[in-house]
């Protein structure tokens, strides 16, 4: 299609100069490497595209009739408009929602820029450079754990009965502690076990371009004198910029979105008593997806996030192409 | 050769290196700190696995502890009885990770491919098509819409595979390194010599390539073998059960093994046979396991990927 369409847009515009026409002209190879791509774009025709499309479903009140395709009720389900999304903007939890699910993200950007960095200067000064490396291997091994496993990882800790840590409040002559419905703990647990996960493959990633910079600079830097503090402050952190700002704009670009898994996973299921704290967008769409709500109400909560999402992320990344024209990432 | 690998050699420190270094005390307490942080990574599965290997009588006098007051093969006799599922649970997963990694594979590679080529035609229209989802996507309830009701994909393990092949980071990697790993004058000569890009791109490029493909590949090896969300929104038939999705069903009704019986025993006898509290755990450890053993090894992989992403695309 796009084929056809780009040769007779070559087609049209045939006429005046010579050089013009050779640079527009389809050869052999543009043919082949379209082919190549071709099997991947239709990948992304039905996983990406296709989806978008589906969002009209947000739009509509979709019903079901009797022995007909999906594709029938939906063309035969009426327009509703916005209703969908004001039922969902007006929704009681919708401010609850909106506030976990922003507060969590901001946390975990501003602490896996913090933390990973610090450690990453750190590790990168240790003598041994094979320690280095153990430490590096442990600490990227909970990125390969998916949040199911790891949910049983904390509900060896957490159970109430029979978890290590109430055998220690215990120890101490305390009484045990119900964790899966004292909901003050929750947020404390929730960024922990997101730290855990993530703070080893981010340390690896920043460590990866401190490493890759010029050795000739802190050379220098040492023999004016510089201190190892003043070398991290005034040489690796403002190399370090660029990748920080591309990764700050990668999370920005997905901040109404949760990382479901340990949302969901690691709270058991988000019970009614860990509601409040540890409900976002995305649990909350998944649970309407599994229960029997309209499915055009949930897609319009889920079309919220996306829309909601891009928007953020062009507004982030045009605020960073003012200020930092080199660091945006469009 | 050998005789440069003489003994007395000793190895050689440049000054500077010496110089520019943290105190000795400050190297210390910086080692103390990576130990405790590399110990809490990984002591949760020792703790699991301690768990799997305990008794039930052991948990229920003193609680899961590093280490059981008597130990015990009861979980894995257990899962050994029960066999015919966990086989099953690891033939889905184990097909779905081969069959999705090899797609996934092709259509990523293809496409960095097309698009590393500089003087494609389609490359703009193309690049479009791969970055427009990065920012604006149809979200969960659209795609399951898609995956569900129209391609009808419900209780298919294709909708285990298809939905993860592609990701557009992925793409970005794979065009990043073919652009400024593999010559423009190899590409340039064999085209002249008559092969076609598809002969180009099957015995030049890839042969050359096998870092990204080693990257790549072991993403989604990781991805689709760590999947249980996929398998959550489509799959209930027990037949179609992966091991993550066995483990997720297991955590909400600790009997879920004992609702599906394989050897005609009644429910009932399941449940006084079960030793309930360390199955589960033994599961989680037959999952981990294999990571465990194969991660160390292809982390270098996962490293130089990182890098390679953390470029701009």
């Amino acid at each position: 299609m796009a084929q056809q369409l780009q040769q007779t847009n070559s087609a049209l515009h045939t006429a005046p100069q010579v050089k013009k026409k050779a640079r527009t002209k389809w050869t052999r190879d543009d043919f082949e490497l379209g082919l190549l791509g071709f099997p991947t774009f239709i990948w992304y025709a039905i996983f990406c595209y296709l989806p978008m499309f589906g969002l009209v479903i947000a739009f509509k009140n979709y019903r079901v009739f009797p022995k007909q395709s999906f594709l029938y009720n939906l063309f035969h389900s009426e327009w509703v408009g916005f209703d969908n999304f004001s039922f969902f903007i007006n929704n009681k939890s919708f401010s609850m929602l909106m506030r976990n699910t922003i507060l969590y993200n901001l946390v975990f950007i501003v602490l896996s820029i913090v933390l990973p960095i610090a450690l990453a200067l750190m590790i990168n000064e240790i003598y041994s450079k094979r320690k280095s490396k153990v430490y590096q291997t442990a600490m990227f091994f909970p990125h390969f754990m998916s949040w199911v496993v790891v949910s049983y990882f904390v509900f060896g800790f957490l159970n109430p009965d029979r978890g290590l840590l109430n055998t220690i409040v215990k120890f101490f002559g305390g009484s045990k502690v119900m964790w899966y419905s004292k909901a003050q703990y929750w947020p404390f647990i929730l960024v922990f076990m997101q730290v855990w996960k993530s703070l080893g493959y981010n340390m690896v990633v920043y460590l990866a371009s401190i490493t890759g910079m010029d050795q000739s600079l802190y050379e220098a830097a040492m023999l004016d004198g510089a201190s190892k503090w003043q070398q991290a402050k005034y040489i690796t952190l403002p190399l370090l910029k660029t990748i920080v700002i591309v990764l700050f704009l990668l999370n920005v670009g997905r901040i109404f979105y949760s990382d479901f898994g340990l949302f969901y996973q690691v709270t058991q299921g988000v019970p009614n008593s860990l509601h409040k704290v540890a409900s976002t967008f995305d649990t909350y769409i998944y649970m309407a997806l599994q229960s029997n709500s309209p499915i055009g109400k949930t897609a319009a909560a889920s079309m919220f996030q996306s829309v909601a999402c891009c928007i953020t992320v062009l507004l982030a990344n045009f605020i960073v192409s003012k200020v930092d024209p080199e660091s945006a990432i469009i | 050769m050998s005789i440069s690998a003489a003994p007395h050699k000793k190895k050689h420190i440049p000054d500077s290196m010496n110089l520019n270094r943290i105190k000795r005390s400050t190297n210390i307490s910086f080692n103390i700190i990576f130990i405790i942080l590399a110990l809490v990574c990984i002591l949760p599965v020792v703790f699991v696995f301690m768990i799997s290997i305990s008794s039930e009588a052991s948990i229920r006098q003193v609680g899961y502890s590093f280490w059981p007051a008597e130990f015990s093969g009861a979980a894995y006799q257990f899962l050994w009885r029960e066999r015919g599922m966990i086989f099953d649970a690891l033939f889905i997963s184990v097909t779905v990770t081969v069959l999705g990694t090899i797609l996934g594979l092709i259509l990523t590679t293809t496409m960095g491919y097309a698009l590393s080529r500089p003087h494609f035609k389609m490359k703009g229209f193309y690049t479009w098509v791969v970055f427009i989802p990065m920012i604006f996507n149809g979200g969960m309830v659209a795609s399951y819409v898609v995956i569900a009701n129209i391609l009808g994909l419900r209780d298919n393990i294709l909708s285990l595979i298809l939905p993860l092949a592609v990701s557009s980071f992925n793409i970005i990697i794979c065009k990043t390194f073919f652009r400024t790993t593999v010559p423009d004058s190899v590409i340039e000569s064999a085209k002249i010599d008559g092969a076609t890009q598809l002969r180009i791109f099957s015995s030049i490029v890839i042969p050359i390539s096998k870092p990204v493909l080693a990257t790549i590949g072991l993403f989604l090896t990781f991805g689709y073998w760590n999947d249980w969300f996929q398998s959550s929104l489509y799959i209930s038939n027990a037949k179609l059960v992966s091991l993550q999705a066995l483990l997720n069903n297991m955590m909400k009704t600790l009997t879920y093994i004992a609702n599906n019986p394989a050897a005609g025993l009644s429910l009932q006898q399941y449940r006084t046979q079960m030793p309930t509290e360390s199955v589960r755990m033994a599961i989680a450890i037959v999952i981990v396991i294999p990571i465990a053993c194969a991660y160390p090894f292809f982390q270098k992989y996962f490293i130089s990927g990182l890098t390679v992403g953390a470029v701009k695309g």
